[in-house]
């Protein structure tokens, strides 16, 4: 918190905008054939619309939102498991509070709750521990959700559990990893990408070796940025300077964070508790290979899947998505929120249809109830 | 409710139990001992099943009476800065006075579930005496019931007011104008921060105590030094982003706020970053929004800051013509934002 207003000095946030306009120019992108540069994770998405930085970055620039929601891109199949397993009578099912209100196909797990089922909201998977020590007649279960950032913190808990030696504590492990949606989004020759934005937290603790990929392979800038305002717009005018000079590096602007190795505690602790799965879902991006984790066999008394019998690979895995909803265009940036027949009309925040609506990292969220440009634009 | 000798034994046990909600001596015990002991003042008269009053306030020519009610429930019931006691006299004496009304007589009537420590009970009981002794209200009639384990959890309490707006006094929404200036009394997020703070299962350590106070002492002091004071708000559940669309809506006006200006405590911007709230919509208890004509708005602050409940006035903002009915934000960094409606409970995120 000692930072936070050191980051969000509007002086030194003028001087940083003064200098992407320059470097806009200098590239020569304008409205028609813009800078595209994707902001991976919604939290800088958020940021963007919640501080109004769109308003403040010339034409030249385009922000395309990436897929970094982890409750955006978790497929409905999976909320559907969710509600199944916390209706079993036995089950304490805890999970993030933001994951509460994702709509499944019959429901979200705010309303499993409001039905009956034993749905608690935690803050942390030792929350989950801490009632499963205090419930030995109750089967609770951790939804397991989230990128690099949370993996960690479930890994842990699996290590903490197995330690003790308790029975009655599982994880629904849904955990993803940042660099395959990447790939395969710069492996999709619809996408125009100039560079990207990289999400500092998840680089706590995977470091930057990971994302060599995107400037080696590739040939595309990548920043790693921390999540204040002005951050972020350092971190698009690192970019903007690699596009300009003809650069495609790896560079951490978040290095008062983020140190070049990660943090091999963590990444220990998440090598010994989970594999990587051969392929996982992502709503609206379909399956991606090695994009997901799944406990590794030593810890499988911990894994709800195995423990209860369903979950990924146990049934059919396709659910459709709601009818004409454009979640995977704007999740790959093909379109914009607001170009979705379906937005602010049929998928509000009050009445989300597709998951880009439930969380306020979702892109459709920020733009719904933040963006100016909107309101303007109705009157 | 009796308020002669008491019958029966004395209130010995600890906890309540279902023979204090029987109607028997037990009840008589409790409410005699408890609540009676508590609130008992001039206007208490004789215990009937009605309070029967009068003031000279309601009496005047032109003068309206004012009617509201609130149910309050939180955990923990206990927090810094106040009790679920505490609360339910201030929001209703509070929801009296935004309106313009001069706060009289409270109703209370609490449902108790059984085993309910009574200690914890005359603390609350003490609370709401002193609240409403600083907010010169009488709790003048009340009701009790007891409710099995797991039929309520632990105590709730809903209080009515009944207040008297003065002859010429018409606060409303629909009645700001454009150019009015929005002004708040203090720092927001306290109270709803405080209650994050206080359910103690996020290991965060503040010193952020609630902001529960009444404000018709506050409002009465505005009303003084700007007469064409339009309308008053406690920012409530929602927090100041739902009290401003709500506004503007009634008054079918945008308004337009500066970040800047916000009054914001470190400490609160830092539990919201922590758990990705935003301290626009965080609850407070004694945090109000009020508009008043431009000419009129340097001595409405003047006067908010000589009071107790306002030294920490400041304009944030002002109704406009243009976007009626929502709310906009100048960020820090000069951009903007629409500042809306909240849907639903805020909800930590996840990273």
């Amino acid at each position: 918190m000692r930072y936070a207003s050191e980051f969000r000095d509007p002086v030194a946030a003028k001087g940083v905008l003064a200098a992407i306009d320059e470097t806009v120019n200098a590239i020569g992108a304008t409205e028609t054939n813009p800078v595209a540069i994707m902001e991976i994770c919604g939290g800088h998405t958020h940021a963007i619309f919640r501080y109004g930085l769109d308003r403040l970055t010339p034409p030249g620039l385009e922000f395309i939102h990436g897929p970094g929601c982890p409750v955006c891109v978790l497929p409905m199949s999976r909320v559907d498991e969710c509600v199944e397993l916390a209706e079993r009578p036995e089950v304490i099912f805890t999970t993030f509070g933001d994951a509460m209100r994702v709509p499944g196909t019959r429901k979200s797990l705010l309303q499993a709750k409001a039905d009956g089922a034993d749905v608690r909201m935690v803050y942390s998977p030792l929350d989950a521990l801490d009632l499963a020590r205090k419930h030995p007649e109750r089967e609770v279960v951790f939804f397991g959700l989230g990128f690099e950032t949370t993996t960690p913190s479930t890994a842990f808990s699996i290590l903490q559990a197995a330690d003790e030696g308790l029975t009655n504590f599982s994880v629904f492990c849904n955990h993803i990893t940042v660099p395959p949606p990447i790939k395969a989004l710069l492996d999709d020759p619809d996408m125009r990408l100039d560079g990207f934005v990289g999400p500092g937290h998840v680089s706590m603790v995977i470091g930057l070796e990971p994302y060599r990929f995107i400037a080696e392979g590739y040939g595309k800038p990548i920043v790693v940025a921390g999540f204040e305002p002005l951050d972020l717009l350092q971190s698009v005018l690192m970019v903007l300077r690699q596009v300009q000079e003809g650069r495609a590096e790896v560079e951490n602007q978040y290095a008062r964070v983020v140190p070049a190795e990660g943090n091999p505690a963590s990444l220990a602790a998440v090598a010994a508790v989970y594999e990587p799965r051969e392929r996982f879902e992502w709503r609206g991006l379909g399956e991606i290979d090695k994009s997901g984790l799944r406990i590794r066999d030593a810890y499988l008394t911990f894994d709800a899947e195995t423990k209860f019998g369903i979950g990924y690979g146990a049934g059919p895995r396709q659910v459709a998505e709601p009818d004409g909803c454009a979640c995977g265009a704007v999740m790959t940036g093909r379109i914009k929120p607001p170009a979705c027949p379906k937005f602010g009309k049929e998928c509000t925040p009050e009445r989300p249809l597709g998951a880009l609506m439930v969380s306020s990292e979702g892109a459709c969220a920020a733009y719904h109830q933040y963006r100016l440009a909107s309101l303007e634009a109705a009157e | 409710m009796n308020a002669n000798a008491p019958i029966g034994p004395a209130l010995d046990s600890e906890r309540v139990t279902l023979a204090h909600g029987g109607g028997g001596t037990a009840m008589r015990r409790l409410i005699d001992e408890v609540f009676l002991d508590a609130f008992r003042t001039e206007a208490t008269g004789e215990m009937e099943d009605q309070a029967r009053l009068t003031a000279p306030a309601l009496t005047e020519t032109g003068a309206r009476l004012a009617f509201t009610t609130d149910s309050f429930v939180v955990d923990p019931l206990e927090f810094p800065g106040g009790d679920i006691g505490t609360l339910a006299v201030n929001g209703t004496v509070n929801d009296l006075a935004v309106g313009g009304a001069r706060p009289l007589w409270l109703s209370a009537a609490f449902i108790i579930e059984e085993g309910l420590e009574i200690s914890l009970l005359r603390r609350i009981a003490a609370s709401m005496r002193q609240a409403a002794d600083a907010a010169g209200v009488a709790i003048v009639t009340g009701d009790t019931k007891v409710v099995g384990k797991g039929m309520a959890d632990k105590l709730f309490i809903t209080t009515s007011g009944v207040g008297a707006i003065p002859p010429g006094r018409d606060m409303a929404a629909s009645k700001i104008q454009a150019g009015d200036v929005a002004l708040v009394n203090g720092v927001l997020g306290d109270h709803g921060a405080a209650i994050l703070a206080a359910r103690g299962d996020m290991a965060l350590s503040t010193d952020i105590a609630s902001d529960c106070q009444p404000l018709n002492g506050l409002i009465e002091a505005v009303a003084e030094a700007a007469p064409n004071l339009r309308a008053a708000r406690d920012a409530t559940r929602g927090g100041l982003a739902s009290a401003l669309n709500e506004m503007a809506d009634a008054a079918t006006l945008g308004i337009a706020i500066d970040e800047e200006a916000l009054p914001l405590r470190r400490e609160v911007v830092g539990v919201c970053e922590i758990l990705g709230l935003d301290p626009l919509y965080l609850a407070n208890e004694g945090t109000l929004v009020l508009f008043v004509p431009e000419a009129e708005a340097e001595a409405a602050l003047t006067a908010m800051r000589a009071h107790p409940a306002g030294q920490e006035a400041v304009a944030i903002g002002r109704a406009v013509a243009q976007h009626p009915g929502r709310v906009v934000m100048q960020t820090l960094f000069g951009g903007g934002r629409i500042v809306d409606m909240l849907v639903g409970e805020q909800l930590p995120r996840i990273c």
